[in-house]
């Protein structure tokens, strides 16, 4: 086997192994069961494609598809980042985020004022 | 010779983001699915990367993808352990053959702070 033929092959496997793990990460995104469960797994789809994306750019050669993965990169870390406030304060003030208590606590802070 | 390097790397990541992906939907709960993926996963598309870097046998592009190697190196575990204590603050229980949770009373606040009593932190510290 030539270096050739082996890199064609190697394209190949590495992409289906790819295709299977965001098959699998796409099932634990869908059966959760938990809010930070399906965070993780978004997270995990990130890293996934930005190995897809180096696939690609080997693939092509077209080497300015780096960039998108390391932008990729910064936008799923704050993605993930934000998740995680977003799952800290659901579990220290629950109340905010229903729409009832909100209109309740608007309601009071105005009679408060008045 | 090069060409061998780069198909090999990328088979090893694809591989550990396959590994990464089955402990991701095998094991048991949130905290151990993240080192799974949070692992694994940053180091199968980092080997990538330094596929890339390999491939190109430029210095640009070369020095680009191994800046994007540490970059996530950097963050895949801040993101990791924002994560897991958000789940662990938010009441997530762990997995119920999980051994020793030291961290069990800590999070006595409602806002999520680390408590500042440390009665109990004491006997946790000689384990």
């Amino acid at each position: 086997m030539t270096g050739e033929e082996f890199f064609d092959l190697a394209i190949i496997i590495s992409f289906s192994l790819i295709v299977l793990s965001f098959l699998l990460t796409i099932g634990r995104l869908i059966i959760g069961p938990t809010l930070p469960d399906r965070i993780l797994s978004l997270d995990m789809l990130v890293t996934l494609a930005i190995g897809f994306i180096a696939i690609f750019t080997i693939l092509t050669g077209y080497y300015a598809y780096l960039d998108m993965a390391i932008a990729l990169g910064l936008v799923g870390f704050l993605a993930t980042t934000a998740f995680a406030r977003f799952v800290l304060y659901q579990a220290s003030s629950p109340e905010l985020l229903s729409d009832e208590a909100e209109d309740e606590k608007l309601s009071v802070s105005s009679g408060e004022k008045n | 010779m090069l060409t061998i390097i780069t198909g090999v790397l990328l088979i090893i990541g694809a591989a550990f983001n396959l590994i990464a992906a089955i402990g991701l939907i095998r094991f048991p709960d949130v905290f151990t699915r993240m080192h799974a993926a949070s692992k694994a996963g940053t180091l199968g598309s980092g080997l990538m990367l330094v596929a890339i870097a390999f491939h190109a046998s430029d210095i640009s592009v070369g020095s680009k993808a191994i800046a994007a190697v540490v970059f996530f190196l950097l963050t895949a575990p801040i993101s990791a352990h924002l994560l897991a204590r958000a789940a662990y603050v938010a009441g997530i229980e762990p997995w119920e053959g999980t051994v020793l949770d030291q961290l069990k009373g800590h999070y006595t606040d409602e806002e999520g702070h680390l408590s500042a009593d440390d009665e109990e932190g004491d006997e946790d510290k000689t384990l």
